[in-house]
């Protein structure tokens, strides 16, 4: 499910419950979870790198 | 006497220099007289503490010492049970509610001696940052009453802070023991994943929840932390001449030297959005730390970014699971807030759920890699300084963040990679707009199986700052 499609049917479930306000919390979480569909974790080495060090906290 | 820490009262307990029921009396005021403002204290047991209290002292003098708690007035958050109590979970949707047996934690501390005094306010069924949000309405913050006191163990700070008892438990699911532990001026620990028992404690989120204590001073961390780390035992017979804890003979915590320490400062997505009183108060600590021999260096953790999205998956997935049935027949008892966040996690598809997972499980082993290379991680507890009641948002200049969304950002990480952490109070900022200082908090997140180093740590930190 595309998260166009999962919104629409969340804002239409929301609207049957009597739940109007719950529209601003979906945009919300549909946009953290298009973060974490755009995520690679499996790819984690490749893409994001390791742990970087510094000994200058301005770095 | 209610300001002394547990360390110091244990000590003349057992000498015979004060008593449980005086000390027990004396917090009992203190709440008769700060609780109308503060709220802190959902339900006090007054008679039954004094009663607790006349039994802990005859023991101590027939020669019974059953260790470091007995004897000492402690509070619970009401999100655990204590047996013939209701536990409210600050939320008129268990109004009827009265627990049965004692949650092993409970239990654990009883056996220790602990005079349990009350049960503390929350956020309601631990769902928020403010401890506004609750059928008993909200806790207020001991140093400015015009402001939270964290959340969501918002009252178990305040009760700590404000003296009305020596300690507290709390629990902690994105840092409801650490932000109300760095916004009181206390200290907070949330254990290592698993370490305490969540039995008989009304669940948030299974993956992410955690007990933990609320104390003055580290070592009071430790005393309460190494009792309920006993609870696994909860059915066991009380008993005076058992010795509750394997090395409750010694009631030192012997502290790491801070010359050669080795502590990471967590840059990028961690230090990106701070208030700049937190800031400069983070940065001093760090430079005396440096002064006194700490080897300090900077890291980035890949994938922090998604701490936030991941967490959300994980926390309304699992909470929606809970409250799936009273959603359906009792809504109009939660709160507005919370009832709303809780029907968000009803939409959450479980691929989501699923990738929220792989995403902590990234993240986790990120910190594993970072902790490899040194002894602990540091950065503040809250960035923000207490926020008034009512707030929704903070602006930090270059944006601005729902007021929840900025709370939980420092401490929800290690709840998803399960690592222990401690909040210690390192002074004060002053707020924006304001004149007067308030707590700030200085988190460090130790090795996952290190939870007593973190506290070695931690009390070499404290002793510094």
């Amino acid at each position: 499910m595309t998260l166009q499609e999962w919104l629409r049917v969340a804002h239409a479930d929301a609207q049957r419950r009597g739940l109007p306000d719950l529209k601003p919390l979906l945009e919300a979480l549909a946009q953290a979870t298009a973060a974490l569909r755009e995520a690679e974790f499996e790819r984690e080495d490749d893409d994001a790198g390791g742990v970087t060090t510094s000994g200058d906290p301005h770095d | 006497m209610t300001d002394l820490t547990i360390q110091e009262a244990a000590g003349r307990l057992a000498a015979g220099d004060i008593r449980s029921v005086d000390l027990t009396r004396q917090c009992l005021e203190r709440i008769a007289a700060r609780d109308k403002e503060l709220n802190a204290f959902i339900a006090v047991r007054g008679d039954r503490a004094l009663a607790d209290a006349e039994d802990a002292d005859r023991e101590m003098a027939a020669g019974r010492y059953r260790g470091s708690l007995h004897g000492i007035p402690v509070s619970l958050k009401d999100l655990i049970d204590v047996e013939g109590m209701p536990t409210t979970a600050a939320s008129r949707v268990r109004a009827h509610h009265v627990a049965s047996e004692d949650s092993p934690i409970a239990a654990a501390l009883k056996r220790a001696g602990a005079v349990i005094i009350g049960k503390c306010n929350l956020h309601e069924f631990a769902f928020g940052t403010t401890s506004e949000d609750s059928a008993y309405g909200p806790v207020r913050n001991p140093y400015d009453a015009s402001r939270s006191p964290g959340g969501s163990s918002g009252g178990s700070g305040a009760a700590v802070a404000a003296g009305m008892c020596l300690g507290s438990v709390g629990t902690d699911t994105g840092g409801s023991i650490r932000i109300p532990a760095a916004a009181c001026g206390i200290v907070g620990l949330k254990p290592g994943k698993g370490e305490l028992s969540c039995a008989g404690v009304v669940p948030l989120s299974w993956t992410l929840d955690n007990v933990g204590p609320m104390t003055r001073s580290v070592t009071d961390a430790w005393l309460m932390y190494r009792v309920m780390r006993n609870s696994s035992g909860a059915t066991r017979e009380p008993s005076a001449r058992r010795v509750p804890e394997r090395r409750e003979s010694s009631d030192t915590l012997e502290p790491r030297t801070v010359r050669g320490l080795r502590l990471a400062v967590l840059g990028g997505y961690f230090a990106e959005l701070l208030e700049n009183g937190v800031r400069d108060r983070f940065e001093q600590a760090t430079e005396t730390l440096r002064a006194a021999g700490a080897e300090l260096t900077h890291i980035q953790l890949p994938h922090a970014h998604l701490v936030p999205a991941s967490y959300v998956h994980l926390v309304l997935g699992e909470a929606a699971a809970y409250h799936a049935s009273t959603l359906d027949t009792a809504f109009d008892r939660y709160t507005r807030a919370v009832a709303l966040r809780l029907s968000m996690g009803r939409y959450i598809l479980a691929e989501d759920y699923v990738r929220a997972h792989r995403g902590s499980a990234a993240l986790r082993a990120h910190v594993d890699e970072a902790l490899t290379r040194c002894e602990a991680l540091v950065l503040p507890t809250l960035p923000i300084t207490p926020p008034r009641i009512g707030a929704t948002t903070v602006d930090f200049g270059s944006r601005t963040e729902p007021l929840r969304n900025a709370m939980l950002r420092l401490t929800q990480p290690f709840n998803l990679t399960g690592h222990p952490a401690i909040s210690l109070p390192c002074g004060g900022a002053v707020p924006p707009g304001d004149t007067k200082p308030l707590p700030v908090g200085f988190q460090i997140v130790g090795r996952r199986g290190g939870t007593i180093e973190l506290l070695r740590v931690a009390k070499a930190i404290e002793e510094i700052l």
